[in-house]
């Protein structure tokens, strides 16, 4: 059985419903990539001029760059699917940790600066 | 294992997860991505506790150049969405398809890298902004150069990937690894939107 390993396929055992499914995946990944696009050229702005007030700048390129990072993991690696239980589980772990992480280093570092 | 995967029908249509080796793959791999998102975290905390100590060097809005950091930031971002269409073409057993789109995705993170190399090379010569100049130096160039090798070993591995299999088709041993290594080039992607926000809009903005 393990022949069928290295077997390459002439057709693909999708059935109409999941051809259908994909098909609609794919136009929702390119609005999502549009709409990354859009958020990339927003923070840029904020920074670039004064459209943002200069105190709010920092925290709304924080934001946009949270929900980019959201889309990228929901819609680019797929954790929104509903097969995704366990690698929700290790990022999410992941990123729990990431926060204190961060803070700890910032005050640590910064306190203490040379 | 893989006598348990019906392929009289043709390809699976998950064919990453088909196998148990696919399915062992894709839980370790995200397992070490949770693992990479905290190693950056304490990149992005040191550089954000030392970004201050700049020690009468450049500071970051003395050294950044907003129009190349957009153009780098477009690379990466077009790069992640060639991927993911490669990865669909995978699912759908167009194999000429899903190489093509890889083949752009290497074609565009080559250029990324080119940038970044290029970026680098002009604050040592332009700035004397080297490794060692100040705190914040140093906590850039890790930072940053910290990325940047893990763009170069993506780059490495899906090249190696496509030179491997240029002629295989998709079967059920290599859907596995091409797919795990689109989720590493997104992942790339989601560091470098950190990266282009604390390190560079944050440096000229504030």
């Amino acid at each position: 059985m393990a022949d069928n390993l290295s077997q390459s396929f002439d057709k693909s055992a999708m059935t109409e419903e999941e051809r259908r499914h994909i098909k609609k995946e794919i136009r929702k990944q390119i609005v999502v990539f549009a709409l990354m696009i859009f958020l990339t050229l927003m923070s840029f702005m904020a920074v670039a001029t004064d459209v943002v007030p200069r105190s709010f700048a920092i925290p709304f390129i924080f934001i946009l760059a949270v929900i980019q990072f959201a889309l990228q993991l929901f819609f680019f690696m797929h954790m929104k699917d509903k097969d995704h239980g366990w690698a929700n589980a290790f990022m999410i772990s992941g990123i729990f940790i990431t926060v204190p992480t961060i803070a700890a280093l910032m005050l640590l570092l910064g306190v203490n600066k040379i | 294992m893989a006598g348990a995967v019906d392929t009289s029908k043709g390809l699976p249509s998950h064919p990453e997860r088909a196998t148990l080796e696919g399915k062992n793959k894709f839980l370790g791999f995200w397992f070490f991505l949770g693992g990479e998102t905290i190693l950056f975290a304490t990149f992005f905390g040191t550089f954000l506790g030392l970004r201050g100590g700049t020690a009468d060097g450049p500071t970051s809005a003395d050294l950044v150049a907003l129009d190349l950091v957009f153009i780098m930031t477009m690379l990466l971002l077009t790069s992640s969405l060639t991927s993911v269409l490669a990865m669909f073409a995978m699912k759908k057993n167009n194999f000429k398809a899903m190489m093509i789109w890889m083949w752009i995705t290497v074609v565009l993170g080559l250029a990324f890298l080119g940038f970044e190399i290029y970026e680098f090379h002009h604050y040592v010569v332009d700035y004397q902004f080297g490794f060692s100049t100040s705190a914040f130096a140093s906590a850039f160039y890790s930072l940053v150069g910290l990325h940047g090798a893990h763009v170069a070993f993506g780059l490495s591995w899906i090249i190696v990937l496509l030179i491997r299999y240029r002629k295989s088709g998709i079967t059920l041993t290599n859907a596995p690894k091409f797919y795990v290594a689109g989720l590493y080039w997104h992942f790339i992607d989601v560091v470098w939107v950190f990266i282009f926000t604390v390190v560079y809009l944050m440096g000229v903005g504030g």
